[in-house]
C-alpha cells in the first residue's frame, strides 16, 4: 500500500504496542502437541489484552514462536515431493512474500539464490495453507503471500550453531536485498513463527498447519498484539525471531543512532566478517520490539548466550540494594560497551532450546507463572491464562523487575534466584577488568587551574543571551536550594518562533513524555532504579569482550564542573585523550558564518579523531567582542549526526562546555542530542555572582555544588516522565520534538526528529546570535546588520542591565504572553457586565496579539463563505455552550469557593464542569434554594485517585482519567500539608496538615491495554456515565488517541503545553507539550485515517479565549471545547501565579481562610464570558456559512495560512501539514455513534447482579458461588455500583452480598467493591485486585485441593488495593509490586509482597506476614504498615524518607492481632494460624512502618479532644 | 523568592509627612521617608506577582516588583539600578507622580496597594546618599547634535537618553531655570527645587548643555536653531490655558493658576537667595478670601500655596462628584488609575473643597473680584453635568484661581514659525514623535496635551529611541566611531 503524498501530522513511526504475552515449556524437552495447543489456548484467553480495529474482524496481530515440528515438516515437505535432510541439518524459512506474481517470482529468486550463495541447499518451496475466513478484511486486504522455503546444509559438518549463523546470514542478506516488501519471520534450524494481524482466537483457524496433530514443539512463546492504529501491517506481530514483547522501549531513537555508530567496528566473534555483511544491525522501519529482537540475535549469532545478551540489553537497575557484587561487577562492564534498552517490558525470548522471560528493572509489567507437578511450565500476562488445575500446581511465581527467568527443557532446570544471571556474570573477570581499567574524574591528573577570564561576566551573559530571570528565578533557587523553583498557571508566552526576544535554540525543543503506552516513572520516590551516570571515551567492538573496552572514563553525573573539565584535559595519550573544538564564528562573517563554522567543527572533528582523539570538547570559551557563539545544541547536534553518518561516532564521546545552557533543560537538550557530559560554565560562574538575587545571603556558598545538584534532580525528573531511567540511555534518544525549526535544518542536523510546522533556519539562528552578541558589545558590528538585529542594538545600548526576561513573570518589556494587564482587565470587564462593547474590545484585542506573536491559531485564517447566512439561522448560543466545559481543577488547588462558582456557572449554562483529582463533597450533590446545582458533571480519576469512591463515580456524567496534564506531563504533584484542611482531607480520605503525593503514572496504566482495562472497570462503576481520556499534546498523540478510541474509551481531551497548573517546575510547564492546534490536528488526522474518529469525541484545552479560538478548534476537529484560565479570571483570577503557595490574593488558589473570603466570584461572571464567546462563534459560523456547530468539526478546509503575517521568524512556518484535509476510508469527521459496548458478557451482568437483586432492592442476604475464569474483569464492580447508586454511600450492612469464586479471577477483581459485598477467591488473583475498594471485603485463598504452600507462592499480581478508601482485603500468598499504592484507608493482609510496597499510602492498616521487596514505604505519608521481619531485612528495603521503623505499639499490636485473626478466618491461612498459636512470640518480630507526618498529625488530631475533655 | 504572605502580616503604613499646623508656616517638603527597616516591610508586601499590573500601569514600565523585592532584602544599590534602568528621574517621580502602578496594584483589588511611590523615592533617596548617582558621560561621541527645546520632564528625558548614546544636546529654555512646570508649577512643599538643580548639574556633567533663559521662536528663530543641530525636538509643555467661560471671567482678582504659581515659587527661590525675576504685578493670596476653581493637582497646590500665604480663607470648587466609597469611580475599575487624582495633602493644611460645584459666573464691584456664583451639579464628567435645582449659592472672594487645565501648547513662534501641523486638539502632530516637519520630533505635552510627569519622562525616552534610530539610519557609517 502507499500513502498519500499529501503531508499530514500522521506519524506511523509513532506507533506503539501494548499486549498479552504467554509461553509455555515441557520440562522434560519433549516435543509435543499438547504444548502447541495449550499456547494456544491460553493466548485466546489473553484476548481481552489485544484489540480490533474499526473493523472488528481485523486483529492487531497474534502469533507463535515454537520449536521446529521436525515430523510434521517432513510429512508436509514429502507432500510436496520434497525430502528432508536429517533433523538439525535443514532450517525452514517462513516468508512473507509479495502477493503479484511476478514480484513474488522475482523475490523467490533472490531469495533462491542467495541460499545457494551462502553454501546452502534449496530443497523447494510450501504454500502455507491458510483459512481467508479465519481473518479480517483488512487484514486479508494487507496480507501477503505466506510459503515455507526447505532449506538443507551442504557441509554436513557444520555444527548446529553454525548452520543457525548460516541461516541468518541469509536471512539478512535476503531482508536487505529483497526491500521492504519481503518478511520473513523466521529462517531457522530450530524454530518457527506463525504470525499475522489476526486476533487471537483467528490465529489456529487461518493457519491450518497450526491445527495439525503432528505439530509438536517442547516450548512455545504466543503473543496477542495491542497496536494504538490499525495500519495494516502482518510482519510487525509478534512473536520476532527470538523474541515476544510487551512493553515499549522509550529510549529507541538512541538506541538505534548507537547501534548504528557502532556498526562500523564491528568484526570479532563467530560472525567474523559476516557481519558487516547482514548491516544494519536495526532494519529501516523496524519497531522497537523488532529492533530489540535484531540486535539481540545479532549478540546471540555473535556468540553471546540468549542470558547473556538479555542481560546486556536490559540490565538490572545498579542501585538495588539487593544486586550481589558479581552482577554489579557485570553491569557495571556492560555499561562499557552498550546503553540499556529501556522501558516497561516483559520479554520472552528463546533461541528454540531454552526459554527466557525477563522484566523492564523497574517492574512495569506483569509475568505470572506455574510449574505443576505434571512437568510444565507455563507463564503469561495473567494468571489463569493457562488453565491448570490448582492440584496440579507445584510452584506458582512471577517475574520480578530486571531479572531472568530460564527454563532449560532438557534439564528440566526452572532458574528464577538469579542462577542464570550469575552464570553469565561468572564466566568472565568482569569485576577485574572494570576495576583494572575504567577511570573516574580522581584517577584524571590534576589539571591547569583556568586563567582568570578576561571578558566581564555581564557581557558574557549578554552574548548568550541571559535575562535577568535567568539568575533570579531559576539560578539563585537551584544556588540556595539544590533544587529547581516551582511555578503554576502554565506558560502562556509566545512560542519561542514568534518571539522576537532571541530565545536559544534549546527553546524550540519541546520534551516528549510518556502517556498511556508506557509510564512515566516517580524519580524521587523509585530513585533505586535511576542512575545520572555516563561514560566518556570510545567504544570497542561489541561483538567481543575484552579487558580493554573497560578503558573508559566513569562520570557519577553528566555535569562537569570546570576544574573537572581540565581534568579530563589534561589527559596525555591513550584512549581519553582529548581535542577542544572552537564553536564560535567571527563577528565579521556576519550571519553567514555559522553554516561556515558548522563545516569547520565537522572537518576538525574528523581530523581529531584521526589524531586520536576520544573525547571531543565543543567549546564556546572563544566568545569575545570579535567572535560569536554557535549555539551550543547545534553545535553538538551537528557533530554528533556528522559522526554517525560517518560511522565514526562510538570512537569519541562528545563534552559541551558552554555559557549558554542555564536550565535543565538545556542541558537536558544537549544529552538527549548526544552530549556525554556538559559543562555550563557561565551558570557554575554565575551562580558565585548572584549580587543580591538569592537569599538567605549567605547561604550560597558551594552554590556551584547546588547548582550541579538541582541539575540532576532535574535530569531524572526530565528522562523519567518518559519513563526512562538511565542517561546513559536518554543520551543521543532524541526525545524531543521540534516547534518552529526548518525541516532543512533538523534533516541535516536533528536528524530523526519531528518538526511538525517548519520554521527558522541557520539564517535567523544566526541573526539571533549576532543580536544577542551585539547586546554585549553593540560596537564590534557594523552597519551591515539585518534591520531587527540593528533595532536590538539599539535598546542595548540603552541598557545598564541584563534583559528582563519576562518567560515566568509578565514584564512590559519582556516575552510576550496570551494574559497580559490589558487581556486579564478586558476579560474582567467583560466578566462583571461589560456586555458586547467590553467583549468585541477583549477579544480584538486577544485575536491580534494571537496574530502578531502569539499562537499557531493566530497564523491562520478563516475561508468566509462568499454569502454569509443570516445570524438568526446559526443555532443558538445557548446550545453552543453546551459543548463548553471547564478544565480539571481540583478541591484544593482551588478554593471551595471558586470551585462550586465554577460548578454552578457551567450547570447555569448547560456545559459541565470538571471535579479536578480530589473527590466531590456530598453536599454539592443537592441543589440549592433557587436551584442552582453546585456538582460537577464531569469526575476527573487521576493518578492520585483521591476520593475516588465508588459513590463519586455513580455520581458522574462523565468520568475522565487524566492521564497528562498540559502543562506538566508526566509528572506527578504534590499537595503540600499546609493546603490539606479539615474539608479537603475528608474528602481525601487523608489526614489534615499532612503532605499527599500524586504519583507521575496511574499505577494501573502502564501500558494501553492497562488503559483499557481502566476504562473497562470504570464502565462496570457506572455504566452510564461517558469515558473521557485526557491526553496532553506531543508528537504520537494521534496514535496514543487512536490507541484510546481502541480502548473503548467515549471522549478524549487533547490538552494544550499551554494549559494552566497549581504547581509544577519551571521548566517542565515551559518545555514539554506543544499547542493543541498541533495536538488536535494530529489526533484528526489519525483517527479518521484508522476509522476510528466516530466513536469518540474530541475536545480541545488550552488557553482558549475568543470564539475565534472556539472555531479554529472546531475545525480543527475538536467536537468540544475546555476553558481553564479564562473561566477562572472571569473570576477574578490576576495570574499571580502563586497557586502553589497558598497565597492567591483574590482568593482562589488557596485554603487560608482570610483570602477565601476575598473571593469575589460569581457564577454570572462565568456566564457573561462564555455566552459572549458562544455569540462570537455564531458571528464567525454565520460568515462561514454554516448553521450548526457539527457542521464545523473537522473542516479543516475552511482554514488557511493568513499570507498577512509577515513576522521575520514566523515566514518559515508552515502550516501546510496541520491544516491538511483530514481522509480516511470513510468521512466520519466528528462524533456520530456510541462506542462498542463491552460489559454484556461482564461475569456482574451475567450473574452477580441477577443474583444479588433481593439484596439491591431489599436488602436481603444472598450467598452466590461461581467459577470465574481471567477473562472475567473487574467482577464485582458493576454490582457494587448497582449498590451504591440504590443505597447510598453507605451501601448495604457487612455480609449481605457474600460471593464465592473459583477459578483465576481477572483483573481488577474487587474494583471499587461496596460496603456489604464480599469476594472470597478460591484461586488466584491478577494485577489491580481491590482497585479503589469502598467498603467492601475481599479475600483470596488457595484451592482446598492446592497442595502447594500458600506463603510462598504468588496469589495476587501487581498493584493491589491502588486507590482503596475503605473495606478489608486478606491475601493468602504472596502479592506482586506496588501492593497498596496510593491507599487512603483500607485494610489489608497479605504474606508478603514485591517491590515498593504501601507505596504513597496515606491511610489504611497494611499487614504483611512475610518479606517485602526493596522500596518499601517510598513516599508513604499515612497509614501503618506492620511487615513480618523475619530475616531482618527490611531495614535495608525501606525507603525511610518519610517513614520510621519501629516496634509495634501496644493498641496496635492488638489491631494486628485481630486482623491475622481475621485473615485465619478468611482465608484458612496456614502462616496465620502458626502466628496466631504463638502470637506473644510473633508479634515481637513485626515491624511498624510509621510515617513521620502522619504520626504527627495523629498526635495533634488527639491532642484537641483530650483538651476538650478536661476543659 | 519575596515573602509570600508579606501582604497578609504586615498593613500598608501612611507616608510620613509633616504636621500640616507646622508645615504649613514653611515651604520645606512636607512628606518624609519610612526608616529602613519599615520601609523593607513595605516592600515585602508585594507579592511579585505573575502579572504585575504595576508594571503596566506605570507609563514608565518601571520595574516594580524587581526593586521591592531588592528593598525588602535592603540590596538598595541593586534596587537604585533596577530603577534607573526605565525612569531617569526617580525623585521627580517618587516625588510628585500621581503613582498610577499604586491603582493598577493588585493589593488594590480588595486590600490597600503597596506603597510603591514611597518605595521608590527611598531608593533614590539613598542612593544619592550614598553617592551611587554619578555622572556617566558616553564613551564616545556620534558627532550628530540635537536640541531640545523646552526643559521640562520630557525635554530632560529626551535630553539625558539622547547624550547617554552619544549625541550631543544642547537643551533651550525660556525661563531662567530649567525644569519647567517641575521648578514653578509645583510647589517646594512637593519637590524642593535644589533636587532639580542636583539632577541638571549632573545632566550637565555627563555633557548636556542647557541654555537659560532663550525663548526659541522668539529670542531666537527656531529655524535658525534647527540649522544649528541634526535634530530638534520639540518638548514645550502644552501651556496655553483652558479659559474659564463664564461672566466676569476678566474681572480683577481672577487669575490663572499657573500665573500664581510661577509668581510663589519664584518668591521662594528668592527667599532662598536664587535668583528668579520680580514679578509685573504680584497676585498675592495674603489676607484674601480665596476660590480655587478645579480640584486637580493644581487647585491643590494653589490652595496649598494660598493657606501658606496667610489667606483668609481658601475654598476648592470641584465640578466632580464626591469620591465614592472604597475610592473607585465605576468608569475607572481596578486596574485603571483614577481619571483624576485625589491629592489631599493640601487640604489637611486648611481650607475646604465642595464637590460637585460649578461656577456660573464672576461678580465684581469696581471692576474688582467680590463674589463667585456657583451651583450644585450631578454627573460623571464634565460633558453630561446636570444643575441640582434650587442649589445655587455665592461666595464672596478677593482672589480666585483658575486652576482648569490647559488647551495645548502656544502655537505662536515656534511651532509657527517651523511650520508644524496640529492635530484636532491643537497638540503638534507627532504620531511616532517625528512631526510633519523632517528632523523635527515633539515630545511630552506638547505632543499629547497635558498630562502627568511620569507620561512627559516616559515620552520623551521614547522619542529619544526614534530619534536616536533615524539618526543612525541617516549615517552614512558608524558616526565619527573613532571618537
Amino acid at each position: 500500500m502507499t500513502t498519500t503524498p499529501i503531508p499530514t501530522l500522521y506519524h506511523p513511526r509513532a506507533e506503539h504496542d501494548g499486549c498479552g504475552v504467554a509461553c509455555l515449556a515441557r520440562l522434560d524437552g519433549r516435543p509435543t502437541r499438547e504444548t502447541v495447543e495449550r499456547a494456544i489456548a491460553a493466548l485466546v484467553n489473553l484476548e481481552h489484552r489485544g484489540a480490533e480495529g474499526a473493523d472488528a474482524s481485523t486483529g492487531d496481530g497474534a502469533g507463535i514462536l515454537m520449536q521446529l515440528p521436525d515430523d510434521f515438516l517432513r510429512a508436509v515437505a514429502a507432500r510436496e515431493g520434497h525430502e528432508l535432510p536429517a533433523q538439525g541439518a535443514y532450517g525452514v524459512a517462513m516468508c512473507f512474500l509479495p502477493r503479484d506474481e511476478a514480484r513474488r517470482t522475482e523475490v523467490e529468486a533472490v531469495v533462491e539464490r542467495t541460499v545457494e550463495a551462502e553454501g546452502l541447499q534449496v530443497i523447494g518451496w510450501r504454500d502455507v495453507p491458510i483459512d481467508e475466513t479465519c481473518a479480517g478484511e483488512r487484514a486479508l486486504a494487507a496480507a501477503p503471500s505466506i510459503r515455507q522455503l526447505f532449506v538443507g546444509a551442504l557441509a554436513l559438518a557444520e555444527d548446529s550453531d553454525a548452520l543457525e549463523r548460516r541461516l541468518y546470514v541469509t536471512r539478512r542478506l535476503v531482508e536487505i536485498e529483497a526491500g521492504s516488501d519481503v518478511a520473513i519471520p523466521s529462517f531457522s534450524s530450530r524454530t518457527i513463527v506463525y504470525k499475522g494481524m489476526l486476533s487471537a482466537p483467528q490465529l489456529s483457524g487461518f493457519y491450518t498447519d497450526l491445527a495439525d496433530s503432528r505439530l509438536a514443539s517442547a516450548l512455545a512463546i504466543v503473543h496477542s498484539r495491542f497496536s494504538t492504529n490499525t495500519s495494516p501491517s502482518w510482519e510487525l506481530a509478534h512473536p520476532f525471531h527470538m523474541s515476544a514483547h510487551n512493553g515499549e522501549f522509550n529510549t529507541l531513537l538512541g538506541n538505534e543512532s548507537w547501534m548504528r555508530a557502532r556498526e562500523a567496528r564491528l568484526e570479532a566473534g563467530p560472525l567474523g566478517s559476516d557481519v558487516q555483511r547482514v548491516l544494519p544491525a536495526i532494519p529501516e522501519g523496524s519497531s522497537d520490539s523488532a529492533a530489540f529482537d535484531s540486535v539481540l540475535e545479532l549478540l546471540v549469532m555473535g556468540g553471546r548466550s540468549l542470558p547473556h545478551a538479555a542481560m546486556l540489553m536490559t540490565p538490572e537497575a545498579e542501585g538495588r540494594p539487593d544486586l550481589p557484587r558479581e552482577l554489579h561487577d557485570f553491569y557495571d562492564y556492560g555499561s562499557m560497551l552498550m546503553e540499556p534498552w529501556d522501558g516497561p517490558a516483559s520479554l520472552t525470548l528463546t533461541d528454540g532450546r531454552i526459554l527466557v522471560a525477563t522484566l523492564d528493572r523497574n517492574g512495569l509489567r506483569p509475568g505470572r507463572w506455574v510449574i505443576t507437578d505434571d512437568g510444565w511450565f507455563a507463564l503469561a500476562s495473567e494468571a489463569g491464562a493457562f488453565h491448570v488445575p490448582a492440584a496440579r500446581v507445584a510452584r506458582a511465581g512471577r517475574l520480578l523487575p530486571g531479572r531472568l527467568l530460564v527454563v532449560e527443557p532438557g534439564s528440566g532446570r526452572v532458574l528464577t534466584e538469579r542462577e542464570a544471571e550469575l552464570e553469565v556474570a561468572g564466566s568472565r573477570p568482569y569485576g577485574a577488568w572494570f576495576s583494572e581499567h575504567s577511570l573516574n574524574l580522581h584517577d584524571l591528573p590534576e589539571g591547569r587551574p583556568a586563567p582568570a577570564e578576561p571578558v566581564p561576566l555581564r557581557d558574557r551573559q549578554l552574548a548568550f543571551g541571559w535575562s535577568q530571570e535567568d539568575l533570579r528565578v531559576l539560578l539563585a533557587p537551584m544556588a540556595v536550594d539544590g533544587r529547581e523553583p516551582t511555578g503554576s498557571m502554565g506558560n502562556d508566552a509566545a512560542p519561542a518562533v514568534l518571539s522576537d526576544r532571541q530565545p536559544p535554540l534549546f527553546s524550540y525543543f519541546k520534551q516528549l513524555f510518556a502517556q498511556v503506552t508506557n509510564p512515566a516513572i516517580d524519580p524521587m520516590r523509585e530513585q533505586v532504579v535511576m542512575s545520572l551516570s555516563t561514560r566518556l571515551g570510545p567504544e570497542g567492538d561489541l561483538m567481543e569482550e575484552t579487558p580493554e573496552q573497560a578503558r573508559r572514563l566513569v562520570l557519577d553525573q553528566p555535569v562537569l564542573r570546570d576544574s573537572e573539565l581540565a581534568r579530563l584535559r589534561a589527559v596525555e595519550g591513550g584512549p581519553l585523550v582529548s581535542h577542544t573544538l572552537d564553536t564560535t564564528w567571527p563577528v565579521s562573517d556576519g550571519p553567514a558564518g555559522l553554516a561556515a563554522a558548522l563545516e569547520r567543527l565537522c572537518t576538525e572533528a574528523d581530523s581529531a579523531l584521526a589524531g586520536g582523539a576520544g573525547i571531543l570538547i565543543l567549546s564556546d570559551r572563544g566568545v569575545g567582542t570579535d567572535r560569536v557563539p554557535v549555539p551550543s545544541l547545534l553545535a553538538l547536534s551537528c557533530v554528533h549526526h556528522h559522526l554517525v553518518r560517518t560511522g565514526a561516532r562510538t570512537e569519541a564521546s562528545l563534552v559541551v562546555e558552554s555559557g549558554e545552557p542555564r536550565e535543565v533543560h538545556h542541558v537536558a537538550v544537549l544529552i538527549g542530542y548526544g552530549a556525554g557530559a556538559v559543562n555550563p560554565y557561565l551558570m557554575l560562574e554565575s551562580a558565585g555572582h548572584l549580587e543580591g538575587r538569592a537569599e538567605p545571603e549567605g547561604a550560597i556558598a558551594d552554590g556551584e555544588g547546588r547548582v550541579i545538584a538541582a541539575l540532576g534532580k532535574g535530569l531524572l525528573k526530565v528522562i523519567s516522565k518518559m519513563g526512562i531511567c538511565t542517561v546513559r540511555s536518554y543520551c543521543g534518544a532524541q526525545v524531543f520534538e521540534a516547534v518552529g525549526l526548518a525541516p532543512d535544518l533538523v534533516d541535516r542536523h536533528f536528524t530523526g526528529t519531528r518538526s511538525s510546522i517548519g520554521g527558522i533556519g541557520l539564517d535567523e539562528l544566526a541573526s539571533e546570535a549576532l543580536e544577542r552578541h551585539g547586546r554585549a558589545w553593540p560596537h564590534a558590528h557594523g552597519t551591515s546588520l539585518p534591520a531587527h538585529v540593528e533595532q536590538g542594538l539599539l535598546a542595548a545600548a540603552h541598557a545598564q542591565l541584563l534583559p528582563q526576561g519576562g518567560v515566568y513573570a509578565w514584564r512590559r518589556d519582556g516575552e510576550r504572553h496570551m494574559w497580559d494587564p490589558e487581556t486579564v482587565a478586558g476579560l474582567q470587564a467583560v466578566a462583571r457586565g461589560g456586555g458586547a462593547e467590553a467583549y468585541a474590545q477583549f477579544s480584538r484585542r486577544v485575536d491580534e496579539e494571537n496574530a502578531s506573536h502569539g499562537l499557531l491559531r493566530g497564523l491562520m485564517r478563516l475561508r468566509t463563505a462568499d454569502e454569509p447566512i443570516p445570524l438568526d439561522e446559526v443555532e443558538p448560543a445557548a446550545e453552543i455552550v453546551k459543548r463548553f466545559v471547564t478544565g480539571g481543577m481540583s478541591l484544593g488547588s482551588l478554593s471551595p469557593e471558586s470551585h462550586e462558582t465554577l460548578a454552578v456557572a457551567m450547570n447555569r449554562l448547560g456545559g459541565r464542569s470538571n471535579t479536578g483529582e480530589g473527590g466531590e463533597d456530598r453536599r454539592r450533590l443537592e441543589p440549592d434554594p433557587n436551584g442552582d446545582l453546585r456538582r460537577s458533571a464531569i469526575k476527573q480519576v487521576a493518578s492520585g485517585r483521591f476520593g475516588v469512591t465508588i459513590d463519586y463515580l455513580v455520581n458522574a456524567d462523565q468520568l475522565q482519567i487524566k492521564i497528562s496534564q498540559g502543562s506538566k506531563p508526566g509528572e506527578g504533584g504534590q499537595l503540600p500539608g499546609h493546603k490539606i484542611t479539615d474539608e479537603i482531607a475528608r474528602l481525601r480520605h487523608s489526614m489534615p496538615g499532612v503532605e499527599l503525593i500524586s504519583p507521575p503514572p496511574h499505577h494501573d496504566i502502564y501500558s494501553i491495554e492497562d488503559l483499557k482495562q481502566l476504562i473497562y472497570d470504570l464502565r462496570s462503576a457506572n455504566p452510564r456515565a461517558s469515558v473521557s481520556v485526557k491526553l496532553a499534546a506531543e508528537m504520537g498523540v494521534g496514535t496514543v488517541a487512536a490507541g484510546v478510541s481502541k480502548a473503548n474509551a467515549d471522549h478524549i481531551v487533547i490538552a494544550g503545553h499551554d494549559g494552566g497548573t497549581g504547581a509544577s517546575p519551571l521548566s517542565s510547564i515551559q518545555s514539554a507539550g506543544v499547542p493543541w492546534e498541533i495536538g488536535l490536528a494530529e489526533t484528526q488526522h489519525t483517527l479518521v485515517r484508522n476509522d476510528l474518529r466516530a466513536r469518540v469525541a474530541l475536545q480541545a484545552d488550552g488557553q482558549m479565549r475568543t470564539g475565534r479560538d472556539v472555531v479554529i478548534a472546531a475545525l480543527l476537529g475538536a467536537d468540544e471545547v475546555g476553558f481553564g484560565t479564562a473561566p477562572l479570571i472571569a473570576t477574578g483570577c490576576v495570574m499571580m501565579r502563586v497557586c502553589h503557595l497558598n497565597t492567591c490574593p483574590v482568593g482562589i488558589a488557596t485554603q487560608d481562610p482570610e483570602l477565601r473570603r476575598r473571593f469575589a466570584g460569581r457564577p454570572e461572571h462565568v456566564v457573561n464570558y462564555l455566552v459572549e464567546v458562544a455569540e462570537e462563534t455564531r458571528r464567525i459560523m454565520a460568515t462561514l456559512g454554516l448553521r450548526r456547530f457539527e457542521d464545523m468539526v473537522g473542516h479543516s478546509e475552511l482554514l488557511e495560512t493568513d499570507p498577512a503575517i509577515d513576522h521575520w521568524k514566523a515566514r518559515g512556518v508552515d502550516l501546510t501539514a496541520l491544516l491538511a484535509p483530514t481522509e480516511g476510508p470513510r468521512t466520519a469527521r466528528r462524533q456520530a455513534e456510541p462506542q462498542v459496548p463491552v460489559l454484556d458478557d461482564s461475569l456482574d451482568h451475567l450473574a452477580l447482579i441477577p443474583g444479588a437483586s433481593r439484596s439491591i432492592d431489599r436488602g436481603e442476604k444472598v450467598r452466590l458461588k461461581l467459577a470465574v475464569e481471567n477473562v472475567h474483569r473487574a467482577v464485582g464492580g458493576m454490582l457494587s455500583g448497582e449498590i451504591v447508586r440504590r443505597h447510598g454511600p453507605e451501601g448495604l450492612p457487612e455480609g449481605t452480598v457474600e460471593v464465592a469464586l473459583r477459578g483465576s479471577a481477572g483483573q481488577s477483581l474487587g474494583a471499587w467493591l461496596a460496603p456489604g459485598v464480599t469476594l472470597t477467591v478460591h484461586g488466584a488473583v491478577n494485577d489491580y485486585v481491590g482497585k479503589g475498594l469502598s467498603g467492601g471485603i475481599v479475600a483470596v485463598r488457595p484451592p482446598d485441593d492446592a497442595r502447594f504452600s500458600a506463603g510462598e507462592n504468588v496469589i495476587a499480581g501487581n498493584v493491589a488495593l491502588y486507590g482503596a478508601t475503605s473495606g478489608r482485603v486478606f491475601l493468602a500468598g504472596l502479592a506482586g509490586e506496588r501492593f497498596a499504592v496510593r491507599n487512603s484507608g483500607a485494610v489489608a493482609v497479605v504474606e508478603g509482597v514485591g517491590d515498593h510496597g504501601c507505596e504513597y499510602m496515606t491511610g489504611g492498616r497494611v499487614a504483611v506476614l512475610g518479606a517485602t521487596g526493596i522500596n518499601f514505604g517510598a513516599g508513604m505519608s499515612g497509614g501503618i504498615a506492620w511487615v513480618l521481619d523475619r530475616d531482618g531485612e527490611l531495614e535495608g528495603r525501606c525507603n525511610t524518607e518519610l517513614v520510621d521503623l519501629e516496634p509495634v505499639g501496644e493498641e496496635e499490636s492488638v489491631e494486628l492481632h485481630d486482623l491475622v485473626a481475621e485473615h485465619l478466618a478468611r482465608t484458612g491461612s496456614v502462616l496465620a494460624s502458626e502466628l496466631l498459636a504463638d502470637w506473644d512470640a510473633w508479634c515481637p518480630r513485626f515491624t511498624q512502618v510509621m510515617p513521620r507526618g502522619y504520626r504527627r498529625a495523629l498526635h495533634s488530631a488527639t491532642e484537641p479532644h483530650a483538651a476538650e475533655a478536661t476543659a | 523568592m519575596p515573602n509570600p504572605r508579606g501582604f497578609l502580616e504586615v498593613r500598608r503604613a501612611p507616608a510620613p509627612e509633616r504636621d500640616p499646623r507646622e508645615r504649613v508656616h514653611d515651604s520645606r517638603e512636607i512628606f518624609g521617608t519610612l526608616p529602613e527597616p519599615e520601609l523593607r516591610g513595605q516592600a515585602g508586601r508585594c507579592m511579585d506577582c505573575g502579572v504585575p499590573f504595576c508594571n503596566n500601569g506605570c507609563p514608565l514600565g518601571n520595574l516594580i516588583p524587581d526593586w521591592n523585592d531588592l528593598v525588602r532584602r535592603g540590596k538598595w544599590r541593586e534596587a537604585s539600578d533596577q530603577l534607573h534602568a526605565t525612569n531617569n528621574f526617580p525623585e521627580f517621580t517618587g516625588l510628585i507622580c500621581p503613582a498610577p502602578c499604586e491603582s493598577a496594584c493588585v493589593l488594590d483589588i480588595a486590600d490597600d496597594p503597596v506603597m510603591i511611590k514611597q518605595i521608590e523615592y527611598a531608593i533614590v533617596d539613598r542612593a544619592f546618599e550614598e553617592g551611587w548617582i554619578v555622572p556617566r558621560p558616553p564613551e564616545r561621541r556620534t558627532g550628530r547634535s540635537i536640541a531640545v527645546v523646552g526643559s521640562g520632564p520630557a525635554g530632560m528625558a529626551a535630553a539625558a537618553e539622547l547624550n547617554q548614546v552619544g549625541h550631543s544636546v544642547t537643551v533651550y529654555e525660556r525661563d531662567e531655570a530649567p525644569g519647567g512646570l517641575m521648578r514653578f508649577g509645583v510647589p517646594d512643599a512637593k519637590l524642593e527645587k535644589w533636587m532639580i538643580d542636583r539632577r541638571i548639574a549632573l545632566l550637565e556633567a555627563e555633557g548636556i548643555e542647557f541654555a537659560c533663559g532663550v525663548d526659541v521662536g522668539a529670542d531666537i528663530g527656531a529655524e535658525e536653531i534647527a540649522e544649528r543641530h541634526d535634530a530638534f525636538v520639540v518638548a514645550v509643555g502644552s501651556r496655553v490655558e483652558r479659559p474659564l467661560e463664564v461672566p466676569g471671567a476678566d474681572l480683577d482678582g481672577v487669575h490663572y493658576a499657573m500665573d500664581y504659581l510661577y509668581q510663589r515659587n519664584r518668591a521662594v527661590a528668592r527667599e532662598e537667595g536664587r535668583e528668579a525675576p520680580d514679578p509685573e504685578r504680584v497676585i498675592s493670596a495674603a489676607g484674601k478670601r480665596v476660590v480655587v476653581i478645579g480640584g486637580g493637582d493644581t487647585g491643590m497646590d494653589c490652595l496649598s500655596s494660598a493657606n501658606r500665604e496667610r489667606a483668609e480663607s481658601v475654598l476648592m470648587l470641584d465640578v466632580y462628584a464626591t469620591v465614592p466609597e472604597g475610592g473607585r469611580y465605576a468608569n475607572a475599575p481596578w486596574p485603571l488609575a483614577p481619571r483624576r487624582t485625589e491629592t489631599t495633602y493640601a487640604l489637611d493644611e486648611g481650607g475646604e473643597r465642595r464637590f460637585g460645584t460649578q461656577v456660573t459666573g464672576l461678580e465684581g464691584e469696581d471692576g474688582r473680584l467680590a463674589r463667585v456664583h456657583g451651583r450644585q451639579v450631578e454627573g460623571t464628567s464634565s460633558r453630561d453635568l446636570r444643575p441640582v435645582p434650587g442649589s445655587e449659592f455665592v461666595e464672596k472672594a478677593e482672589l480666585c484661581l483658575v486652576a482648569i487645565g490647559f488647551s495645548h501648547p502656544a502655537h505662536d513662534g515656534l511651532i509657527s514659525q517651523l511650520g508644524l501641523d496640529l492635530d484636532a486638539r491643537g497638540n503638534v502632530r507627532a504620531k511616532a514623535f517625528a512631526t510633519s516637519r523632517e528632523g523635527v520630533y515633539a515630545a511630552g505635552d506638547a505632543r499629547i496635551g497635558q498630562s502627568l510627569i511620569v507620561n512627559a519622562i516616559a515620552d520623551g525616552r521614547r522619542a529619544a529611541r526614534i530619534i536616536d534610530r533615524k539618526l543612525r539610519e541617516g549615517a552614512a557609517a558608524p558616526a565619527s566611531a573613532a571618537a
